[in-house]
């Protein structure tokens, strides 16, 4: 009953009123309400994030796991980065409100945890996705054969927008003139055709597929036909 | 030494004569951030109602930079007694034109040694994360527990000041939080501060969810849980429905036939015929799913065919996208490595 029943229960009515309220014009703004509580929620499990991430990495490094210096790291990041940004640390004061030393601004980059964000996690996050270019190209080369006319579509298309929107173009393409009859075979004008036509279709068949699976899925949770999110006993 | 190794030994001698060089022989050296510092003083003054204001209105109070105007013409009153509140104001200056006033005498600008650390942290964290190109190694592993560190400690931050403050203890303790750290917090029109009891919902269900921490009463963290799985499943029904579908649908249901000035495009009337062969034979290929026998099932077949080769372009296009923003981003970590840390490119001569 607690562990099942209830669940259910709650599920089914949080989804049919939210459901229904948006066809009232009464209750359309609960819809955003519940949005905020639900922020406010996603902002508490942060705090079950935190506690796993000190639970996880202390275990490891009582335990003197392998890579425990790596986890002492991590918990050292961790704490001293939060301690700057609850406590606001060197915080920079507000103009608006300079006596109020709390109302400062902890994001500045003259604040300690703004330095962190900028000299630290910025060029970290930012590195790992540039390395992606490098995995990207890497995984094309070897994955990607011209062996069908679907493959042949897949690469050519790629190749047409990559050359399509840089200064390839011009040098490739530049040549023919943009008011001539021959002026679609220009590598830039076929790229916007391509992404303003083919992609589009493409793309808006696929957001109304997902829109109906969506659709489907949150009718399955709803009704109830959609239990794995329950405690097995 | 093994010649992996050796030749990993040489670039990095090669690199720190490099660096060196850069550093100390170069004229201007490298890695520098210069900033201005200004105090700007800053008085608590009453503000009187404007004229025609509603009888018996209160006077406001506000932080008014002492050379405010409204000091001056006597619209602002400093409040008797009130301290006086010094705030030093720090603004980056281009090294050239901080070379310029260091060298003229201008004591406000100097360089800034946290900032300059700052910038070879960030070109140490940039160059520990390319090290993974080689292979897995000791530097690479540092750097990334110091991201999960990092990061985790940012997005609980960020959900503390950003979403609890205002969205939770702000609703339920309005004067203590706009004392505290929110004096913008809107009063009534009354000058009161209400508390928000339906707040308590939230933080009752945020209670419950940390129960998954407790050994015995994990089972009570599955009721916020099936809260947030049933209103994200009511919203996201209505808004992919409305938003998505019923969007897309309405888009792409226009007059095949482009005129303009009741002449006839011919391009745009072309490009509205792909879009609509394209949206509807790549439905087709999602959704009758039979098998391809017979003649609807040759037909089916042969419109989900042209579907796949839409589908193949869209994904093309995709990742020719995808590489190009990802090489964007190598190319900005490449102008910060030769750029801002090693002052070798410096198209705007600035440096």
């Amino acid at each position: 009953m607690l562990k099942r029943t209830i669940p259910l229960l709650i599920t089914a009515l949080a989804g049919a009123i939210l459901i229904v309220a948006y066809f009232s014009p009464a209750t359309t703004n609960w819809g955003e309400v519940v949005t905020d509580w639900m922020n406010t929620l996603a902002a508490v499990a942060f705090i079950l994030g935190g506690g796993n991430l000190l639970f996880v990495n202390l275990e490891k490094i009582s335990s003197r796991r392998a890579g425990w210096a790596y986890a002492a790291v991590t918990l050292l990041a961790f704490v001293v980065t939060l301690t700057f940004g609850i406590f606001k640390i060197g915080a920079v004061p507000n103009p608006q409100f300079p006596a109020t030393p709390w109302a400062g601004d902890y994001e500045s980059v003259r604040a300690p945890f703004g330095w962190v964000y900028e000299y630290v996690l910025s060029p970290l996050t930012a590195t790992m996705f540039a390395m992606l270019a490098f995995y990207v190209a890497s995984a094309a080369f070897r994955a990607f054969r011209a062996k069908n006319i679907e493959a042949i579509l897949l690469l050519g298309t790629a190749f047409v927008i990559l050359l399509g929107r840089t200064a390839a173009a011009g040098i490739l393409t530049g040549w023919i003139p943009v008011d001539g009859p021959f002026a679609i075979l220009r590598l830039d004008t076929l790229a916007v055709n391509i992404m303003q036509y083919v992609s589009t279709a493409g793309t808006r068949a696929v957001m109304m597929g997902i829109a109906l699976g969506i659709a489907a899925t949150s009718l399955r949770l709803i009704l109830g036909l959609d239990r794995s999110y329950l405690v097995s006993d | 030494m093994s010649r992996p190794r050796l030749v990993w030994f040489a670039l990095f001698i090669l690199g720190g004569i490099g660096l060196a060089y850069n550093a100390f022989v170069r004229p201007h050296g490298m890695a520098q951030v210069f900033v201005e510092r200004s105090e700007k003083t800053y008085i608590e003054a009453e503000i009187a109602p404007p004229i025609g204001a509603p009888k018996g209105e209160k006077p406001t109070t506000k932080w008014l930079a002492s050379g405010d105007p409204a000091l001056a013409d006597g619209t602002a009153v400093a409040v008797p007694d009130q301290a006086r509140v010094v705030v030093t104001k720090t603004d980056n200056v281009a090294p050239r034109i901080a070379r310029e006033r260091i060298a003229n005498g201008e004591a406000a600008v100097s360089l800034s040694i946290i900032d300059s650390i700052g910038l070879w942290i960030a070109a140490f964290f940039t160059l520990a994360i390319f090290s993974f190109l080689w292979r897995d190694n000791p530097v690479y592993k540092f750097a990334e527990s110091i991201l999960v560190g990092v990061s985790a400690a940012y997005w609980m931050t960020l959900g503390f000041w950003a979403t609890l403050v205002p969205n939770l203890f702000a609703k339920l303790a309005p004067e203590t939080v706009k004392a505290w750290s929110m004096p913008s917090l809107p009063v009534d029109a009354d000058g009161s501060l209400t508390p928000f009891f339906l707040a308590l919902v939230p933080l009752i269900l945020g209670l419950m969810l940390l129960m998954r921490l407790s050994p015995k009463g994990g089972w009570i963290s599955v009721w916020p849980l099936a809260f947030i799985i049933g209103t994200t499943a009511g919203l996201k029904f209505v808004a992919f429905i409305e938003g998505d579908l019923m969007a897309q649908a309405s888009n792409t249901i226009t007059p095949l036939v482009a005129l303009q000035d009741g002449q006839l495009q011919l391009g745009d009337s072309f490009g509205n015929v792909v879009l609509l062969v394209g949206v509807l034979s790549v439905l087709t290929y999602f959704f009758f799913s039979i098998e391809y026998k017979g003649r609807l099932g040759t037909m089916v077949g042969k419109v989900s065919r042209v579907g796949i080769w839409y589908l193949m372009i869209t994904f093309g296009a995709a990742f020719g996208l995808t590489v190009m923003g990802r090489i964007t981003l190598l190319s900005q970590r490449l102008e910060f490595l030769f750029g801002d840390w090693l002052w070798i490119i410096d198209p705007a001569n600035v440096r």
